[in-house]
């Protein structure tokens, strides 16, 4: 989820800007050119699948795909975030200036950490790779989920109860983007094996 | 879904630089995010209607728009009034008639001033930044904030990223709208189960294969016309005389507000 503009606090609202300014810095150093528009179009199918709605029992949810992004882009799937966010505050006002950091932040660095977990098993024989796939959708979303609750909570005592609820609430979500993040991949493998070893091929 | 209501328009905010209407937003952006007390936010959120008021911008498009915006500021609504100590306004519990397990403790809230106030800040803040930001980076159209990304100083590379993203967002979108009536003739009704989930993430995948695709072949039908990392534009934006002037005069406003805000305790106001 998005928090929205004129929530959270200075102290959060900068230090989310600074931190999601040198994670951009670091993608964009190395990032050539030659891979911008392989970047510009995962983040674009990134957004779009913002648009999927998986329902969850009786509520539904959008798929958010993070995990999947920061696996095959790794450190570059911050600035892919970081526009695909931007594009969002744009078009639809969901988040916005101010927050763009902070909602950068919160959306890209389990991502990239996961990247660097999991990496090795996506790429490795089928039968880790439904797992590592699982639980980079759902340690993605969930992480991402507890950084958003941390960012609310770190704002002022009174956001504590909302905080608590944003996390509960992902819970479902959680295991919904797991399930599909270990299916996308598994259709990958199946259709396109070499997009999974895309990182490691480009950085040689 | 993808259009950009707002971004047609001839009043002077739709005629203006958007290097200077960029950073009149930014700086609007950060000073209403800082203000603490609802005099203040009151004001800024006048001056962002104004600002929508003077783009002469659709008002139903608008409004839906906002009310889109205010759902997660309708979530804090459900918490904020009982988080804070203060003067109870509203108190729902404790209920004496029904057993301990039915209602325990916790679900006795009481609704504070100081909670409530604490929403109002919230909702006018946000909202006064949403208007100011439609009114201001939402009538220039996406490819001419990508370009003013790059002219004021950001890396060439991210202005590249999002102008590039923005071109393809469309293409990715349409693909992605024909897999689902695709699916949608053949009878596909989603539903909690590993069915769902699997077409649904086949779908997902098959975008993401036929993006990585079109990724090459544009990637290299762009080298071949020798792209070595910039956008030759054929005409330079033009901006109008006054507008470094209207974006200073933004950016006063914004400060103003702030040292309101900030002076306003200690001349003893209200």
């Amino acid at each position: 989820m998005h928090i929205s503009e004129g929530v959270l606090s200075p102290a959060v609202l900068g230090a989310g800007a600074a931190l999601a300014a040198l994670g951009v810095a670091t993608g964009l150093k190395r990032l050539d050119y030659d891979r911008l528009m392989t970047v510009a179009i995962l983040s674009s199918a990134f957004f779009v699948a913002s648009l999927i709605h998986v329902p969850i029992g009786p509520a539904s949810a959008h798929l958010v795909l993070n995990g999947l992004l920061g696996v095959m882009l790794g450190w570059a799937a911050v600035p892919a975030i970081f526009v695909a966010l931007a594009l969002q505050a744009l078009l639809f006002q969901f988040g916005g200036l101010t927050v763009l950091g902070v909602n950068t932040f919160t959306m890209a660095l389990p991502p990239v950490l996961c990247f660097y977990a999991f990496r090795p098993m996506l790429s490795g024989p089928s039968r880790l790779r439904g797992g590592a796939a699982f639980a980079c959708g759902f340690l993605s979303v969930g992480a991402s989920a507890l950084l958003t609750a941390a960012a609310l909570a770190l704002s002022g005592e009174e956001f504590s109860a909302a905080a608590r609820a944003l996390l509960l609430a992902h819970v479902p979500v959680m295991f919904a983007e797991g399930v599909v993040t270990a299916l996308v991949v598994s259709f990958i493998a199946r259709v396109r094996p070499e997009m999974l070893a895309f990182t490691s091929t480009a950085h040689g | 879904m993808l259009d950009e209501p707002f971004s047609r328009g001839a009043s002077r905010l739709h005629l203006a630089d958007p290097r200077c209407k960029l950073v009149a937003a930014l700086a609007f952006a950060v000073c209403a995010a800082l203000l603490r007390s609802p005099g203040p936010a009151a004001l800024a959120l006048l001056t962002g209607a104004a600002l929508c008021l003077w783009a002469r911008l659709p008002l139903p498009r608008l409004l839906r728009r906002l009310a889109a915006v205010n759902v997660f500021v309708a979530f804090l609504w459900l918490f904020l009034p009982f988080s804070l100590p203060g003067a109870p306004l509203l108190r729902i519990g404790p209920f004496p008639g029904l057993p301990d397990w039915l209602a325990p403790n916790w679900l006795s809230l009481t609704a504070t001033d100081a909670g409530v106030a604490q929403a109002l800040l919230v909702t006018l803040k946000s909202n006064a930044i949403v208007l100011a930001f439609i009114a201001l980076a939402g009538t220039s159209d996406i490819t001419a904030v990508g370009h003013a990304v790059a002219r004021l100083g950001l890396p060439d590379k991210l202005a590249l990223l999002l102008l590039f993203t923005w071109r393809q967002l469309h293409v990715v979108a349409q693909e992605y709208h024909r897999l689902r009536t695709a699916a949608k003739v053949r009878g596909f009704t989603p539903g909690t189960d590993l069915h769902t989930y699997r077409t649904y993430a086949n779908m997902a995948g098959m975008v993401l294969v036929r993006s990585f695709d079109r990724a090459e072949r544009v990637g290299q039908a762009m080298r071949l016309r020798g792209f070595a990392g910039r956008f030759h534009m054929l005409a330079e934006p033009a901006g109008r005389p006054g507008d470094r002037l209207l974006a200073a005069v933004i950016i006063l406003c914004a400060a103003a507000l702030l040292a309101a805000d900030i002076l306003q305790p200690l001349a003893g106001l209200p």
